[in-house]
């Protein structure tokens, strides 16, 4: 058996605007193993950002658990707090806003070894920044240690960010598009550095993208949750999903991506949505939240009951799916469009 | 398919454009040329900062007042009359826009008015091009929204903030089109839109052109986009078109190390792709840009003449033009087995 680092357990989360409850995630229920490549996926608003800041106790879940190395964070105090803190780390999203900007590399590198006592004298903390720089190559160091973050390029900053949270040498990472801002040509450079980051400092990385390309890219020996308007509607191994996706919005995304090759994309067949109207989280429709626009819509049952992500009878062992008719075994069957 | 041999509409010779600041000039622009033919769909691809926007708002002639044109000529041919669009006047430039070519800009869904129906907006646009006939307006703009898949009647009587992200795109688009332009230019059409929309987006900008026969010139950053919708794909680096040609020569026969470096960047659906490798470095500073071929700095097959001499953007190699002293490297390498 695989160990969980991580766990979520029916974790909800919700806002209040005014008079409004908007329902952000709902159900949420993973598991992260020790340093295998898992990747949350789906489109912008779905909670992929929300669920990534709740795995780092940035945010509290307005109901259910998360569990560290087998403990309930909400149990943490003190020195135990600290260390689960240290421990799991983000890198966010916008690497532009993301860094002070009257701060040099240096002082951004510091500061968090001498707030959490981790440094050993002046000299022992630039030591540490040196090395730190040196394993996310920004090299040669004295030619970056003294810059602001204007004077970096996107991929430079990318890399000051990912320092920055191995300052605390955390065994867990959750990276939230931390490379889509970041311009193509350069990337995929990030994204193996991540990789091999992994291997060198055995910490478990949580990727967050809405780009299932460099999802696949990176979780490819390991596994994709995707989201869908605040809840997991299909989790397993990477080449399954790819190969072979259950779920319904799994499949129109998948068939919906244009490729960089212009014969496979222009040959490639796109499942029509029967709306492509997206629905607000405050008016979510009843039973499965995709049943407006999926063409596989069942009438009655749908729309009626909401659908829990369990593993199919005779599919992938690994493989979880949230969707009525398939946990039902029915077979699908496509709406004219 | 758009025709060859027909003559373009659209003629870009020797552009060049800098900006002036106070760090120094930006040279944004460095002697871009091309032709648009009609019914083509021309994909300008190349990262943040490389000029893109700046090439299409020369075309439009809705350069920032920092700009200046350094060289070069952009001739327009509608039918038998030919225009320097360098040279129009105010007055013609109003007519220009929205008759002769209509641009649909990065984060256009808020260039809607939020007070005025949709409708308005349509009668507006008509109106102030000399089109009076309300009735002929909406039976126009009304087969337009049915072509862009959106609920005519619906969405022709709603106010912006009633419309999603992508229906507000694809409203934009019928809007552009209405007086029947011939060339629609797209600055990041899909950027930032959710892959569904996305996908609506790119459905319905094809059948847009397959019926209404217009030139496209689009931008991006995504080459997915271009291998998708372009007939010719132009690559952008710093500033320089470095390769050109027919959308399947430009993927799968790539000359500029440049091009073929975005192309073994972007991982595609299937298959681990362990060749995939990230271009060393970053775009230069368009200030102080390189000498010699701007991309030596991050190419691995300079020589002492890339340092020294800017190459041409020339078909001596190969199926197109590319700006490469050293093409024939790049061919050599590839059929070596990865
Ligand atoms: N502090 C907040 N108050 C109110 N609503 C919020 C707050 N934070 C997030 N939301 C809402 O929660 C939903 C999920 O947001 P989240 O940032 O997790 O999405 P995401 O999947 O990361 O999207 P993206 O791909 O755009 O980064 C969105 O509808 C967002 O507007
Ligand atoms: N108004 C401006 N003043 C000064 N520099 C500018 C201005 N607009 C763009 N630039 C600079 O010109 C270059 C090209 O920019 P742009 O055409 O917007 O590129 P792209 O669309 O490819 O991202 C960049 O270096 C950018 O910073
Ligand atoms: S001219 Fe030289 S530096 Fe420029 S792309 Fe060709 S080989 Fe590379
Ligand atoms: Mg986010
Ligand atoms: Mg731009």
């Amino acid at each position: 058996m695989p160990q969980p680092i991580l766990e979520l357990k029916q974790v909800y989360r919700s806002f209040k605007r005014g008079r409004e409850v908007i329902p952000v995630l709902q159900d949420i229920n993973f598991s992260v193993n020790k340093l295998e490549f898992l990747c949350l996926v789906g489109e912008s608003g779905c909670g992929k950002t929300t669920t990534g800041k709740i795995i780092c106790d940035l945010l509290p879940p307005s109901s259910g658990a998360i569990e560290f190395e087998g403990v309930d964070i909400a149990a943490l105090r003190g020195a135990d707090y600290k260390r689960f803190r240290r421990s799991v780390q983000i890198i966010h999203q916008d690497p532009y806003a993301s860094l002070n900007p009257t701060h040099t590399v240096y002082d951004m590198l510091s500061y968090p070894l001498l707030t959490h006592g981790l440094g050993n004298g002046r000299r022992g903390v630039r030591q540490r920044v040196q090395e730190l720089m040196d394993l996310v190559d920004l090299t040669p160091v004295e030619d970056f240690i003294d810059k602001y973050p204007h004077q970096l390029s996107g991929g430079q900053r990318q890399r000051v960010s990912i320092a920055r949270a191995l300052t605390t040498e955390p065994s867990l990472i959750v990276a939230d598009e931390s490379v889509s801002m970041v311009d193509v040509s350069i990337r995929i450079g990030l994204l193996q550095m991540m990789m091999d980051l992994r291997d060198r400092l055995g910490v478990t990385i949580v990727f967050i993208t809405h780009d299932l390309a460099l999802a696949k890219y990176f979780a490819w020996e390991g596994r994709i949750g995707v989201m869908y308007l605040g809840r997991l509607v299909e989790l397993g191994r990477t080449q399954e999903i790819i190969r072979n996706p259950q779920h319904p919005y799994t499949k129109v995304l998948l068939s919906a991506i244009p490729e960089p090759d212009p014969e496979k994309t222009r040959s490639k067949e796109h499942i029509q949505l029967r709306s492509e109207d997206i629905p607000r989280l405050t008016e979510l429709p009843p039973g499965c939240s995709f049943h407006p626009r999926c063409p596989w819509y069942v009438e009655g049952v749908c729309d009626d009951v909401v659908p829990q992500l369990v593993s199919l009878a005779g599919a992938d062992s690994e493989s979880e799916v949230a969707c009525i008719p398939l946990e039902r075994g029915q077979e699908l069957v496509l709406h004219d469009a | 398919m758009f025709d060859q041999q027909r003559e373009a509409v659209l003629r870009v010779e020797d552009l060049s454009i800098i900006y002036r600041t106070k760090r120094g000039d930006v040279k944004a622009t460095s002697r871009v040329s091309f032709d648009l033919r009609p019914g083509e769909a021309l994909a300008l691809i190349g990262e943040s900062g490389s000029g893109k926007t700046t090439i299409s708002l020369a075309l439009i002639r809705k350069l920032p007042k920092n700009a200046v044109v350094t060289s070069g000529n952009i001739t327009y041919r509608r039918d038998d009359s030919v225009q320097d669009l360098l040279k129009l006047s105010n007055r013609q430039l109003r007519a220009f826009r929205w008759k002769d070519c209509a641009m649909v800009f990065q984060g256009a869904q808020n260039a809607f008015n939020p007070v005025l129906k949709i409708r308005r907006q349509f009668e507006d646009t008509a109106q102030s091009h000399g089109w009076t006939d309300k009735t002929a307006i909406r039976e126009r703009a009304l087969n337009l929204l049915e072509l862009v898949r959106l609920d005519p009647e619906r969405v022709y009587d709603s106010y912006p903030h009633e419309l999603s992200g992508g229906m507000k795109q694809r409203t934009l688009l019928a809007l552009g089109v209405l007086l029947n332009p011939q060339i629609v230019i797209l600055d990041e059409p899909t950027t930032a839109l959710d892959i569904l929309t996305q996908r609506a987006i790119i459905d319905v900008l094809n059948d847009m052109q397959r019926q209404l026969h217009f030139s496209i010139i689009f931008i991006s950053h995504d080459l997915s986009l271009a291998a998708e919708m372009a007939d010719t794909v132009a690559t952008v680096y710093a500033g320089e078109i470095v390769e050109i040609g027919p959308v399947n020569d430009i993927f799968y026969r790539s000359l500029h190390p440049y091009t073929y470096g975005l192309l073994t960047s972007v991982p595609t659906l299937e298959h681990m792709q362990d060749h995939l490798q990230s271009i060393p470095g970053s775009p230069p500073n368009l200030i102080d840009p390189p000498a010699g071929c701007k991309f030596h700095p991050r190419c691995a097959f300079a020589t002492d003449a890339c340092h020294k001499d800017s190459p041409p953007l020339a078909l001596d190699i190969g199926t197109h033009p590319a700006a490469c002293w050293h093409k024939d490297r790049l061919l050599e390498s590839r059929k070596e087995p990865v």
